[in-house]
């Protein structure tokens, strides 16, 4: 297994784990928006969604735990990416000035990050590890977005996740090595939309439901 | 007519390896608008040497834009700001009265500073000894059309051996990464037939000998695409990504 470890703990190796677990986040927001927009449809059709979720019972736990994996890779790795690109330039330069490759998303991915892992763990203490004996998600969500503060926080981490997004998802195609002359201009455009879709879709979510109740 | 400026420049001066280093200003005077920047430095040299001072020591050789042995940062663009050209192509033209420039070394833990803008580049030479090569049979050259390869696919070897090896893409790159140079060196030998027998090996020789040298991890920031003097583009890096992943997973080599 040596093989295996040289070629996951190289450079390109360390970026092909966070290219692939961003991938599978990236699938994973999509089907968690979709979900989400049954909210849209009142709070009979959001309960529902969550009681069908609930119903698949060790796939959901399969696929909790997918996630889990999944996440621990992407923090670990990029984690040390971070740390091991920091120490590659022991004198910083005293001018700097960008020749327009880098971008928002780019300059900013271990940062957007480490944000979105506190707002992971605040929206999984929230929603998914409160106590739901006596109530529907929709009531819990519902209580939630009746305070300010709350809405702030959610709508702030939206944009956050649409900045980050933004650049993983061309990147994370760039480094499986599918950069191709004719695909790229559409990866990159898909990453702007998922972007767009992320800060739009769930964006507008804790508003909504601000506003309705 | 000769159209002159006078320009501030800071410049970085750092008398040995080790030693601690800092920006010093110097004023030069009358600059002809025609002069390359080295052009600039060297006057401001000759006063300096005429001064009896040390002059700024600095990495030049061919001054055709090359040969690769030039380049600093010039208020924080590699080569200075025009785009596609090395320090020794870029005039003073680019440049106003009154400017202040600052000139600093490249910045890399992989390229220790040897004295003001020289930097140590030879890890870069030994990415290329750990796999930028093939190994064929010296003697008579063999007839050029025994192996076909599409004109397209020369032109993008052609376009990926056009890294002359300055190491600009490690100097703009934030995390100081040299995956432009590997992925320019590798794809130009991964490209062609010849090249291919080594392929596998040589990408993994080359990634693993990268990595150990300290050099940063490519975060696709793509500055080092916009400041490659030869603009050579990031799908060289892609390729690169491409045949360490088909050597690691799918090549017998341990």
């Amino acid at each position: 297994m040596n093989w295996l470890t040289n070629t996951l703990w190289s450079s390109v190796g360390k970026k092909l784990m966070m290219a692939v677990t961003g991938i599978g986040f990236s699938v994973f927001l999509v089907a968690h928006l979709a979900g989400n927009l049954t909210l849209y449809a009142g709070k009979d059709a959001f309960n529902a969604y969550a009681e069908h979720v609930h119903s698949l019972g060790p796939f959901l736990t399969i696929a909790e735990l997918g996630l889990l994996f999944f996440a621990v890779v992407h923090i670990a790795t990029g984690a040390t990416l971070f740390y091991q690109n920091f120490k590659a330039r022991p004198v910083r330069y005293s001018v700097n000035s960008r020749a327009g490759g880098r971008t928002i998303g780019s300059a900013t991915m271990p940062y957007t990050g480490l944000v979105l892992l506190l707002f992971v763990i605040f929206h999984l203490a929230n929603f998914h590890f409160a106590d739901k004996t006596n109530t529907t998600i929709f009531q819990i969500v519902a209580s939630a977005f009746l305070k300010p503060e709350y809405v702030f926080i959610y709508v702030v981490a939206m944009i956050i996740a649409a900045i980050h997004v933004s650049h993983g998802f061309w990147s994370a195609f760039q480094t499986i090595g599918a950069n191709h002359p004719k695909y790229m201009p559409y990866i990159k455009g898909a990453s702007i939309l998922l972007s767009l879709v992320v800060g739009i879709g769930f964006g507008c979510l804790p508003i909504y439901v601000a506003l309705m109740t | 007519m000769i159209k002159t400026i006078n320009l501030t420049l800071k410049i970085w001066r750092q008398e040995t390896s080790g030693a601690k280093g800092q920006l010093e200003t110097y004023h030069a005077s009358n600059i002809s608008t025609d002069m390359s920047f080295l052009e600039m430095i060297d006057t401001i040299n000759e006063q300096l040497t005429l001064d009896g001072k040390d002059p700024i020591a600095f990495d030049h050789d061919c001054r055709e834009g090359i040969c690769g042995m030039c380049g600093a940062v010039v208020n924080g663009r590699p080569h200075g700001p025009e785009k596609g050209t090395t320090l020794c192509q870029l005039h003073m033209r680019h440049f106003s009265d009154g400017d202040t420039v600052v000139v600093e070394p490249w910045r890399s833990r992989a390229f220790p500073v040897i004295k003001d803008l020289a930097v140590d580049r030879s890890a870069m030479d030994q990415i290329i000894q750990a796999g930028g090569y093939i190994s064929v049979n010296t003697g008579g050259a063999p007839e050029a059309n025994t192996i076909p390869i599409p004109q397209d696919t020369a032109e993008m070897a052609m376009d990926a051996a056009a890294c002359i090896g300055c190491g600009a893409c490690v100097a703009s790159c934030p995390n100081a990464s040299a995956m432009l140079f590997t992925g320019a060196k590798i794809s130009h030998l991964a490209l062609l037939p010849q090249g291919k027998p080594e392929a596998a090996r040589r990408a993994l020789a080359m990634v693993s000998k990268m990595d150990g040298l300290g050099f940063g991890n490519c975060t696709n920031e793509r500055e080092c695409e916009a400041e490659c003097p030869k603009e050579i583009s990031i799908t060289n890096i892609a390729r690169l990504n491409r045949e360490f992943i088909k050597a690691g997973f799918f090549s017998s080599i341990m």
